[in-house]
């Protein structure tokens, strides 16, 4: 309840904002009336406008961080979800080994037989911020575990966002619409998703880079200042290094700029902004080993490359069209300057592409360009739940009044469209589009939005406020101006209109809060490794089966053990478990996932063969039968079908389909009955009785009596299950003697 | 099968070693051996008699090497008398004392010291306790998750004792009433749980009888091969204690199959060798406790406290069975004052040295006492022999970092968990020397930004950058004198709207003429401060875009007041000659709109001037 009351505080102090920047902008005459305390006061004023503006601040610097940390008084002080859990063993790997054997880590403990090169596959930005800071607490004298740094590293750069979205907002808009767009993103649960404590993953540090670099950048256009630009080129590096996401800053940048150059909006300060920011940016950022020379020759990075090399024609014609003089000779001029530079490009781009330089676009990408891509050519990338299309609920979740503002906030931006806008305009309708191809992207959209609603709000309750106060200081005088008696003559009302507007608005910014604060603590701080229920009494009923399994492998398996689950497991199998995983989280090659598919989607004798291939030991399933947990292996295996029979034809999926229809009661069909997933997930469950009133056996997840309650396990047998069966551990037997 | 070879060695040894030691004798021995739980205790008491002419003044026990190598305790006492007139108890120093010549070289040699030398014809009665642990062994070594566990326990039914032993008996305590099978000797007896051989009546030196028992026990075999202890004192009131165990199940191996669903539906039946959970005993008003792991916390834990003592039931993730390990951490808060005390200038903690878990065996106990930053002279007294070290440990804002004194021991079963102390010194100044660098820390930093804010730190002075924001903070000084000087003057004009009010409340016409008289000079006053200012404006490149707005808005003001003087003037005219209130107003009515405009102007341009 705490949170939730400074939420509704935090609000309402971004509302008093743009309010208290009018009271104190305006010297108040009838109030005032020796010169001596007047001069006083007018020292004040100036003062405590500065005041309220860092106190709010300060404020919101406070309730973006202790809102974020709902998980930890719900749950613990724990890593959330699958890749948190990569990234805490790396950035305990870093800060144990030190940076150089973090860079050349090779890491045999994932992707058995394989290996990942650690240093060269992962974005550090995150770990080595979260180094950084311990090894600044320690430098402190703070003895503090690495673990608390991860878990508190998200909320602490949700918090550092708010200062960027003020200064971006002051930039774009004024300093009013600045501080509502702090207190907007602060508890906007769009960015919470992925910023409560414990969510330790790259965007929690990649948006406060993003809005960083898109700040500077701005500050650069429209200063055309060189520190401004070098310093937005710094944060894209910081960028680059912390998350994938960059791609969107290298591709809006130079959309912009395009957009720039054709409504001729070019300027000197454009060029130099643009260039600086392109060139350093890009040196810096093939620093990061896994992007490496990507910038000059991947197909998603050529549009920054070309928009440069236009710049360069553009400038180049300027300064032409200067020195000529003439206008017919400067149009002949530019139409073959700018067709053979078009030319030259296409030609360029030709030639990389067919010569094998330039690679083509990712299907990440070509699956954000086109939402279906993915479901038809990538089932890896579709089976994620996160790369679903958003659906319009998870909209109104993630934003509420954003959605309604958003639109209001564009009207404002084009009524006073300047270099700014046009920039913020363009980032939150790109945004926006991706949202809406790609559930997790809404967190890239967010910024935008919180800024354009910022700037509604703050236009909004800025006009209001002034008709409610000009009407005040008329009413002293006797007579109207000409142009207020107009103003009064159209809207009779307009004193109470205005504020009941401004009620309203408060009404509306109010329920923001309230329902940021709800989500935040139903919704998003559940740390998915510890799962929560409410028993028939109202008590709270943990399910800690994840640990408790993983603390078993951890403990009673031998240290070189090899580890088969699906690959959603993989990080925190190692983390936690500490043992080697076949497939993990970082889905780079698509056969070795698809040979763990198969060899769940197989017959347990032709299963055995693929696990003795890839020396499997024990092999986990995530069953939610007896619990009722519908995130389970049965849930996810039609992908596995998929991702498997995308690679070894064998497998088929129609034949674990009963008329298109997916069921493990006894109409299923007797493929899926047999296969080992099946098996390893039902073993012995046709003797349970789950719930009172069913026969045994009944699946509580899918609400069904299972069809093969007599599984048989020939080469498996059972090692470990938890408590509430959620996690089922198998011992692969050794081969029997031949003698 | 060591063991029986061994046995029969020392059968053969006992044979020839036969003369006794010296001439005591013993004339009654007891012993009770407890096989409960997996420590086994053997509690002896014997009546020692000199028959010699010598004085004696120790008394020796022997026990076979295997059993001495997992002796983690002896404890020898001496009570006087007998029944209810039992006098005092005295401890007896126990040696290890392997005599030079006459020892069969399996046999390890004990020394109790006695409180007097015993005469010839004196009898002293002695009672031992002695604790073994790794004794007892799983047989069948592995067993599967429905059976039971079953142990083997070898003994002596005779007392291998270097003297002549008049009379003795041993019974044999078993945690139930079966036994799988024992060695019947005569004068066997097995009732309610208790195998009782003997009186064996005079026994020669070193005689040997092996005894072997099979018995079931599912008792918990929680068996810690690692607790770390770490006991940090705060002097701000808390003693922290964190413990951090590595367990073991060190009983029978598990084999095959580890089903949930037996384990769930009969666990009693189909997972009685496994044990689920742990029962630590806490001092009471511990606070703060928490019971975690490597990869978090542990949800399952109960705490029952009451004034005598704080109950702290865990449970480890999954439940143990044989050869299962699991790790953990518990800690708790103590409040200091329960614990530490001062005496004679220093202080010193007394606190209990093993580990609060009920029956639990810790193969290596390290105990680590953190003291305070700062402390000097530290020793430490433990009642048994202990391995002790020194080493430093960093915490929060230490710079030389906090004494640790770090006492080792192997095999610490709960009879260890006594008392011991530690002595240091510590001076109450050096509590203040974290908070105070904290405040140090704080201040310096405020004291950072303020240089940073007051410094001119730009390193080329001479820039054209620089210069501009030079002239530019010039001309937004000059801006806010001349707002200043506008502001001023409106309030003249305020003072003269006022007077005209208090001419139509009291008709005081000279009243109102010397207001004006004195505005008037004001406002000319006012207009020659703000000439220099408007010029320099004027003259500052910086300035230019904004400099029609500042011109504009002196304009104004100024038109404002030439107005506002002209209603004044015309206002105290027509009171002069007397003329009607709404005359009045008629005749000021042009002027007084025209006067609201150009205020309104005025105020706008002010906004704007305000917002640069």
């Amino acid at each position: 309840m705490v949170g939730k009351v400074d939420a509704a505080k935090g609000g309402a102090k971004s509302l008093q904002s743009p309010a208290s920047n009018q009271a104190t902008s305006k010297p108040d005459l009838s109030s005032i009336s020796t010169t001596f305390s007047f001069k006083t006061l007018k020292l004040k004023t100036k003062q405590q406008e500065l005041l309220i503006r860092v106190t709010i601040l300060g404020l919101v610097y406070i309730l973006a961080f202790i809102t974020r940390l709902f998980s930890v008084l719900r749950y613990e002080s724990m890593i959330h979800e699958f890749d948190p859990y990569f990234n805490y063993r790396t950035t305990l790997y870093l800060t144990e080994k030190g940076f150089y054997e973090f860079w050349n880590w090779f890491d045999s403990e994932s992707w058995y037989p394989l290996g990942r090169i650690i240093g060269g596959t992962l974005y550090p930005g995150l770990m080595v911020t979260a180094a950084i800071i311990y090894w600044t607490l320690k430098f402190l004298r703070f003895a503090v575990h690495i673990r608390e740094v991860c878990v508190l590293t998200a909320p602490f750069f949700a918090s550092n966002t708010t200062i960027v979205a003020y200064f971006f907002g002051k930039e774009v808009w004024d300093s009013g619409a600045g501080l509502v767009a702090a207190a907007l993103i602060a508890i906007c649960p769009g960015y919470i998703s992925r910023s409560v404590a414990g969510s330790y993953d790259n965007e929690g540090v990649a948006i406060f880079a993003l809005l960083l670099t898109f700040y500077l950048f701005v500050k650069a256009v429209n200063t055309g200042s060189l520190a401004w630009s070098l310093a937005s080129a710094f944060g894209y590096f910081y960028m680059v290094s912390a998350w994938g996401g960059y791609v969107f800053i290298i591709n809006l940048i130079p959309l912009y700029v395009l957009v720039l150059l054709i409504t001729g909006r070019y300027s000197m300060r454009l060029y130099v902004a643009y260039n600086c920011m392109y060139i350093v940016g890009m040196l810096l950022a093939m620093q990061i080993r896994f992007v490496g020379f990507q910038h000059v020759q991947s197909g998603e990075h050529m549009a920054a490359m070309g928009v440069f090399f236009l710049i360069q024609v553009f400038y180049f014609l300027v300064y032409v069209k200067h020195m000529l003089n003439d206008t017919k000779l400067f149009q002949a001029l530019l139409r073959i300057g700018v067709t053979s530079a078009v030319a030259v490009g296409a030609i360029a781009l030709g030639l990389g592409t067919a010569s094998g330089y330039i690679s083509p676009w990712t299907g990440r990408f070509y699956s954000l360009l086109d939402p279906t891509y993915a479901k038809d050519h990538i089932p890896i990338i579709a089976s994620v739940s996160e790369h679903q299309p958003t659906a319009w609920s998870s909209f109104m979740f993630d934003f509420h009044i954003l959605l309604f503002l958003f639109p209001a906030g564009l009207y404002f931006c084009f009524k006073r469209l300047s270099d700014a806008t046009i920039f913020i305009v363009m980032y939150g309708l790109t945004s926006m589009y991706f949202a809406g191809v790609m559930v997790r992207l809404i967190l890239v959209a967010t910024p935008a939005v919180c800024l354009i609603s910022a700037i509604a709000v703050s236009a909004t309750i800025k006009n209001l406020t002034q008709a409610i106060r000009g009407k005040t200081t008329q009413t002293t005088t006797k007579a109207l101006s000409k142009q207020q008696a107009s103003l009064d003559q159209t809207i009779p009302y307009l004193k109470n209109g205005a504020t009941a507007l401004l009620l309203g608005a408060f009404y509306l910014l109010s329920r923001y809060a309230i329902h940021c604060t709800w989500v935040t603590s139903e919704a998003y701080s559940s740390p998915s490794i510890v799962l929560a229920a409410r028993g028939a009494h109202g008590q709270r009923i943990i399910f800690d089966d994840y640990r408790e399994a993983y603390f078993w492998i951890r403990q009673n398996t031998p240290s070189d053990a090899k580890i088969m689950s699906w690959w959603d497991y993989g990080y925190q199998i190692t983390a936690m478990g500490n043992r080697t995983v076949i497939v993990d989280n970082n889905t780079w090659n698509n056969t070795h996932i698809a040979t763990v598919g198969r060899a769940m989607s197989s017959y347990e004798d032709e299963a055995y063969e693929i696990m003795r291939s890839l020396d499997v030991d024990y092999v986990l399933v995530v069953f939610g039968g007896v619990t009722g947990y519908s995130s389970d292996d049965i849930n996810k295996f039609l992908w596995m079908v998929r991702i498997g029979g995308g690679v070894f034809p064998v497998i088929k999926e129609p034949d674990y389909l009963v008329n298109g229809e997916y069921r493990v009661d006894k109409g299923a069909a007797p493929k899926m009955l047999n296969c080992l997933m099946y098996k390893l997930c039902y073993y012995r469950f046709g003797e349970l009785t789950t719930e009172y009133g069913k026969p045994p056996g009944y699946d509580r997840a899918r609400g069904v009596e299972i069809g093969n309650k007599d599984v048989k396990l020939e080469y498996l047998e059972e090692a470990f299950t938890t408590s509430n069966w959620i996690v089922r551990i198998y011992k692969v037997k050794p081969p029997t003697n031949r003698w | 099968m060591g063991m029986f070879r061994f046995g029969l060695l020392l059968l053969l040894l006992a044979v020839h070693w036969g003369p006794a030691l010296s001439d005591l004798v013993i004339s009654k021995l007891d012993r009770r051996i407890d096989l409960t739980s997996q420590i086994v205790r053997m509690t002896m008491s014997f009546k020692v008699e000199n028959t010699g002419p010598d004085p004696v003044s120790k008394v020796s026990l022997t026990f076979p090497e295997h059993q001495a190598n997992n002796l983690a305790l002896i404890v020898a006492v001496n009570t006087q008398g007998k029944g209810k007139t039992r006098g005092p108890t005295t401890n007896l120093p126990i040696t290890i004392s392997q005599p030079d010549n006459n020892s069969p070289p399996s046999l390890i040699w004990y020394a109790a010291s006695l409180p007097k030398d015993l005469v010839k014809g004196e009898s002293l009665t002695i009672d031992v306790l002695a604790v073994f642990t790794h004794t007892l062994r799983p047989f069948p070594e592995k067993i599967t998750q429905s059976e039971s566990q079953l142990f083997l326990f070898q003994e002596s039914a005779h007392f291998p004792s270097p003297y002549k032993v008049k009379s003795q008996s041993m019974t044999v305590k078993l945690p139930t009433e079966n036994a799988e099978s024992y060695t019947k000797l005569e004068n066997t007896k097995f009732a309610n749980s208790e195998i009782k051989y003997g009186p064996y009546e005079n026994l020669p030196p070193f005689s040997y009888s092996p005894v072997i028992i099979h018995f079931p026990s599912n008792k918990p075999f929680a068996v810690a091969q690692e607790l770390i202890r770490e006991i940090e004192i705060s002097h701000w009131g808390n003693v922290q204690i964190t413990e951090h165990y590595s367990l073991i199940h060190g009983g029978a191996q598990s084999t095959g199959e580890f089903s949930r669903l037996d384990f769930q539906t009969r666990p009693h039946v189909r997972g009685a060798s496994g044990f689920r959970n742990l029962l630590a005993m806490l001092p009471p008003r511990a606070h703060s406790i928490y019971y975690r792991d490597a990869i978090g916390n542990i949800s399952t834990s109960n705490i029952y406290s009451d004034s005598s003592k704080t109950l702290l039931e865990i449970e480890p993730r999954y439940p143990m069975f044989g050869g299962w390990k699991t790790s953990f951490t518990i800690g708790y808060g103590l409040p200091l004052q329960d614990f530490l005390f001062q005496s004679e200038g220093s202080r010193f903690l007394n606190i209990t040295f093993g580990s609060p878990m009920n029956d639990i065996l810790v193969e290596n106990l390290t105990v680590k006492i953190v003291l305070p930053e700062g402390s000097k002279d530290i020793s430490v007294s433990v009642p048994f022999p202990v391995k002790q070290s020194q080493e430093t440990k960093f915490s929060h804002l230490d710079i030389a970092g906090r004494p640790t004194m770090v006492v080792e021991k192997t095999n610490a079963v709960p009879e260890h968990n006594q008392y011991f102390q530690v002595h240091y010194k510590f001076s109450n100044i050096s509590l203040l020397t974290e908070p105070l660098m904290l405040i140090f820390g704080f201040f310096s930093l405020f004291i950072a930004c303020i240089i940073y804010m007051h410094a001119d730190i730009t390193i080329s002075k001479s820039s054209p950058s620089y210069l501009a924001k030079l002239q530019w903070d010039e001309v937004l000084g000059s801006i806010q004198q001349l707002q200043e000087v506008i502001n001023r003057s409106l309030i003249v004009h305020e003072k003269l709207e006022a007077s005209l009010r208090e001419l139509s409340r009291t008709g005081d016409v000279q009243g109102c003429k010397a207001v004006r008289k004195a505005a008037d000079t004001l406002l000319k006053d006012l207009s020659k401060e703000s000439k220099p200012l408007l010029s320099l404006l004027q003259s500052s490149p910086q300035a230019a875009h904004i400099i029609h707005k500042v011109e504009e808005l002196v304009v104004k003001e100024r038109d404002l007041q030439e107005k506002i003087m002209m209603k004044h003037a015309m206002v105290v005219d027509s009171y002069e000659k007397k003329s009607g209130g709404r005359d009045i107003d008629n005749r000021v009515a042009a002027i007084q709109q025209k006067i609201t405009a150009v205020k309104q102007e005025v105020d706008h341009l002010l906004e704007f001037v305000e917002d640069i």
